[in-house]
C-alpha cells in the first residue's frame, strides 16, 4: 500500500474540512469560482498533506517544495488548504474578495503567505513551474516543483510551450497534473475546444503520462511516488475529476463553474459534503 | 427587451439589461441585416455576452476555447477573408495577452476587426490584479490604425457597436462587466465616433472623463452646482483615439482649468491624451488627472475601489475643490480667448 490506513484516514479527514471550509469561503465572498475549487481539492490536499516538504512557520524556506496553481481562478479552494496547513488563520477566510483584504478570487503571492507564485490569467503557470525546476537543478538542489492545470486552460498555446521546454530541459523535477473536470465555462472542454486525444499530446511531448481518479488517495498517491522516481523526464498526472465534487447540486453542472451562495444553499452544500464523508 | 422592434432601446431595456447585454443583443440583431458579421470568443461567450450573437447565428459564430492569442490570430484570417469579426474577451486578455497579435495581424494590416473588451478597468474588482486591467487605453491608442472607443452606458454601447460596423479599419472599445448604471436618457444625441458630448454646461472648470466615469462626473457637477453654484462643464470623451481636439481646447480657452477621470491608470490613457493636446497647443491650463496611480490596485468592490481612487463623485468634487482655489498663469492670448 502506498498509503497507510493512518494516512489515507487523515487525507480523507482533511478533504473533509477543506471541502466544508470551501463553501464557507464562497459564502463569505460573495461568489467564487466553487466548481473547479471543489474539483482540484484533492490533489492539492495529498501535496499539501503527505508529499510537498515544506514549513508553514517558515513560508520562504529555501529547501521547500514549490507549487503553482496555474488555474489561479482556484484561488478559492487554494485558500482554505493555506490556512488549514497553517500559513495563516482560517478565520481570516471571512474577508475573502472583502475590499482590501489580502485574498481576492485569484491569490497574490505577495500578500498570501505559502502562496509560490501569483496566477489568475492562464496558461502561465506551467511556464513559471518550468523556470522553477530550472532554477532547481541549476543550484542542484532537490526540491520538487508541482503545477495543476486545469483542462480548459489547455487550450492556450503557452502551456504547450512550457511543456515542450520542460522536456527539452529535462525536468525530472517537475509534476504537472491536470484537472480533467471536463469542462471550461462555455461547457464542456470536448464541445468549446477538443482536447482528447489528451494523453497522447502530452507523450507526445516528451512526458511520462499517468491517468488517475483524481478524488482516489491511493492512486493520486501511487501516481506520485512514481513521478518522484523520474530522473530527467518531466511527469504530468491526469485527474479524472467532477467539477462541483462533494456537493451534490453542483456536481459536473457547468453553471456551478462560478457562484455565490445564501445561507441556505450554504447549509444544503456543507450537508452534502458531510454526507460524502459520512459525517451526516 | 423589445426582441421584435428593432434597435431601439428605452430606459426600461436598459435598467433591464447590462451594458454588456446590449452589446450583445445589438450585435445579435446586426448579424441579422450583416452577413459578413462573426463573431469571436475565448470561451467567454456567457461573460462577455457575445454568446447572444451565437445563440442566432451559430454558423458565424467561434469559440476557439482558453485562447486569446489564438483568437486574435483567426479574427485577423477571417478579416483577410472578407468578414468582419467582432471578438470579444476580457480586456486584460485582449489587450494584454494578445497584444501582440492585435498590434501586428489587426492593425498592422489595417484589418477590420472589432475587439470588443468586457471587464474593463477595475469592474471586476474583487477578481485581483489578473482580472483588473488599467492599461489597455495606454497601449490601444498607441497602436497606429487602431481607434479607441470607451461607451459611458448601456445607450453609448448600442450607438458605438453599430458605429463601428461601417467605421473601416480596426475598433477597440472597452466595457465594464456590466453592473454599470446609465447616464443618458436615450440613445438619440447623435453619438458619432471621435465627437466628444457636452453632458453639463459650465465655464468655471471643465471634467472630461470617459466610461462610468461619465456618470460619477455629471453626478458631481449636479451637486456641486446645487451647494455651490460652481458651474462645471462636464465631457464625455467617449472616443480616446481619435480624440476630439477642439472640445479639449475650447475647454481650456473657456475654463483654464481641466479634471480627466478614467477608469484607469494615470499613465498612457485619457488623462495623458487630453495633457498632450493641452501641451502642445501651448496652453496655459491647470490639469488633474484622476485614475489609478502607478501601482497594482487592491482587491475590493468596485464602488470601493472607485472611492479608493477617488474616481467616484466624492472623490472629483474633492479635486474640484482643490483646483478652484489655485491659479493659472495668464499667456500671450489670454485676452483673446477668456
Ligand atoms: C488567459 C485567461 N483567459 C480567460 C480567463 C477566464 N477564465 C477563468 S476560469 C476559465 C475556465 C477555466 O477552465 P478550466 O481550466 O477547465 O478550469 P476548471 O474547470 O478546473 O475551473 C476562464 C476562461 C482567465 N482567467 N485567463
Amino acid at each position: 500500500m502506498v498509503l497507510t490506513d493512518k494516512e489515507l484516514k487523515y487525507l480523507t479527514e482533511t478533504a473533509w474540512k477543506i471541502r466544508r471550509s470551501i463553501v464557507q469561503t464562497t459564502y463569505w465572498a460573495g461568489g467564487g469560482h466553487i466548481g473547479g475549487g471543489l474539483s482540484q481539492t484533492d490533489i492539492l490536499v495529498i501535496l499539501y498533506f503527505h508529499f510537498m516538504n515544506i514549513d508553514p512557520k517558515n513560508p520562504g524556506w529555501e529547501e521547500r517544495d514549490r507549487l503553482v496553481l496555474s488555474k489561479g481562478h482556484g484561488g478559492v479552494g487554494y485558500a482554505p488548504v493555506l490556512a488549514e496547513k497553517g500559513y495563516f488563520s482560517g478565520e481570516l477566510l471571512k474577508e475573502f474578495n472583502h475590499t482590501g483584504s489580502p485574498f481576492g478570487m485569484h491569490l497574490d503571492r505577495l500578500k498570501v503567505k505559502g502562496l509560490d507564485a501569483s496566477t489568475g490569467s492562464l496558461g502561465h503557470g506551467l511556464p513559471i513551474a518550468v523556470g522553477l525546476a530550472m532554477g532547481a537543478k541549476l543550484q542542484k538542489r532537490p526540491w520538487r516543483t508541482y503545477c495543476i492545470m486545469g483542462d480548459g486552460e489547455l487550450a492556450e498555446g503557452s502551456i504547450w510551450e512550457g511543456a515542450m521546454a520542460a522536456s527539452h530541459f529535462k525536468l525530472g523535477n517537475l509534476i504537472g497534473f491536470i484537472d480533467r473536470n471536463r469542462h471550461c465555462i462555455d461547457g464542456c472542454t470536448e464541445e468549446v475546444m477538443a482536447l482528447e486525444p489528451i494523453s497522447d499530446k502530452w507523450a507526445s511531448f516528451g512526458w511520462t503520462v499517468l491517468e488517475v481518479d483524481g478524488h482516489d488517495f491511493l492512486q493520486l498517491a501511487e501516481a506520485i511516488e512514481k513521478a518522484h522516481l523520474s530522473l530527467d523526464k518531466p511527469t504530468v498526472v491526469i485527474c479524472h475529476t467532477v467539477k462541483g465534487k462533494g456537493v451534490d447540486y453542483m456536481e459536473g453542472k457547468p453553471e456551478w463553474h462560478y457562484g455565490g451562495l445564501d445561507t441556505k444553499m450554504a447549509e444544503e452544500a456543507l450537508l452534502s459534503v458531510d454526507r460524502l464523508y459520512g459525517k451526516a | 427587451m423589445s426582441e421584435e422592434s428593432g434597435l431601439t432601446y428605452s430606459v426600461y431595456d436598459t435598467d433591464h439589461m447590462t451594458p454588456t447585454e446590449i452589446y450583445g443583443h445589438v450585435l445579435a440583431k446586426l448579424g441579422e441585416e450583416r452577413k459578413e458579421i462573426v463573431a469571436l470568443t475565448a470561451d467567454l461567450a456567457k461573460s462577455t455576452k457575445i454568446g447572444k450573437f451565437g445563440d442566432k447565428h451559430p454558423e458565424r459564430f467561434f469559440n476557439v476555447g482558453i485562447a486569446e492569442q489564438n483568437l486574435m490570430g483567426i479574427a485577423s484570417g477571417l478579416a483577410l477573408a472578407g468578414f468582419i469579426p467582432f471578438v470579444s474577451t476580457f480586456a486584460v486578455f485582449a489587450a494584454l495577452r494578445a497584444g501582440e497579435q492585435v498590434r501586428t495581424d489587426i492593425c498592422y494590416q489595417n484589418l477590420n476587426c472589432k475587439i470588443i473588451a468586457t471587464h474593463s478597468g477595475l469592474s471586476f474588482g474583487t477578481a485581483g490584479t489578473t482580472h483588473h486591467c488599467t492599461e489597455d487605453l495606454a497601449v490601444m491608442r498607441s497602436f497606429a490604425n487602431m481607434t479607441v472607443i470607451v461607451p459611458a452606458d448601456g445607450f453609448e454601447t448600442a450607438n458605438a457597436v453599430r458605429a463601428c460596423v461601417d467605421h473601416p479599419g480596426p475598433v477597440y472599445m472597452r466595457i465594464g462587466r456590466g453592473f454599470e448604471q446609465t447616464v443618458y436618457e436615450n440613445e438619440n444625441y447623435g453619438f458619432q465616433i471621435g465627437k466628444a458630448v457636452k453632458m453639463h454646461e459650465g465655464s468655471d472648470i471643465t471634467v472630461i472623463a470617459c466610461g462610468p466615469c461619465v456618470l460619477q462626473a455629471v453626478e458631481a457637477a449636479r451637486t456641486i452646482k446645487e451647494s455651490q453654484g460652481i458651474e462645471v462643464r462636464v465631457i464625455n470623451m467617449h472616443t480616446i483615439k481619435p480624440l476630439d481636439r477642439e472640445a479639449i481646447i475650447e475647454a481650456v480657452n473657456d475654463t483654464r482649468k481641466i479634471i480627466t477621470v478614467e477608469n484607469h491608470s494615470i499613465i498612457g490613457g485619457l488623462g495623458s491624451a487630453v495633457a498632450e493636446v493641452i501641451t502642445e497647443e501651448g496652453k496655459s491650463c491647470r490639469l488633474k488627472r484622476l485614475g489609478i496611480p502607478d501601482i497594482f490596485a487592491i482587491v475590493g468592490q468596485t464602488d470601493d475601489l472607485y472611492n479608493l481612487y477617488k474616481i467616484d463623485a466624492e472623490g472629483i468634487i474633492e479635486a474640484i475643490g482643490e483646483m478652484l482655489g489655485k491659479e493659472v498663469e495668464e499667456d500671450d492670448d489670454w485676452e483673446d480667448e477668456v
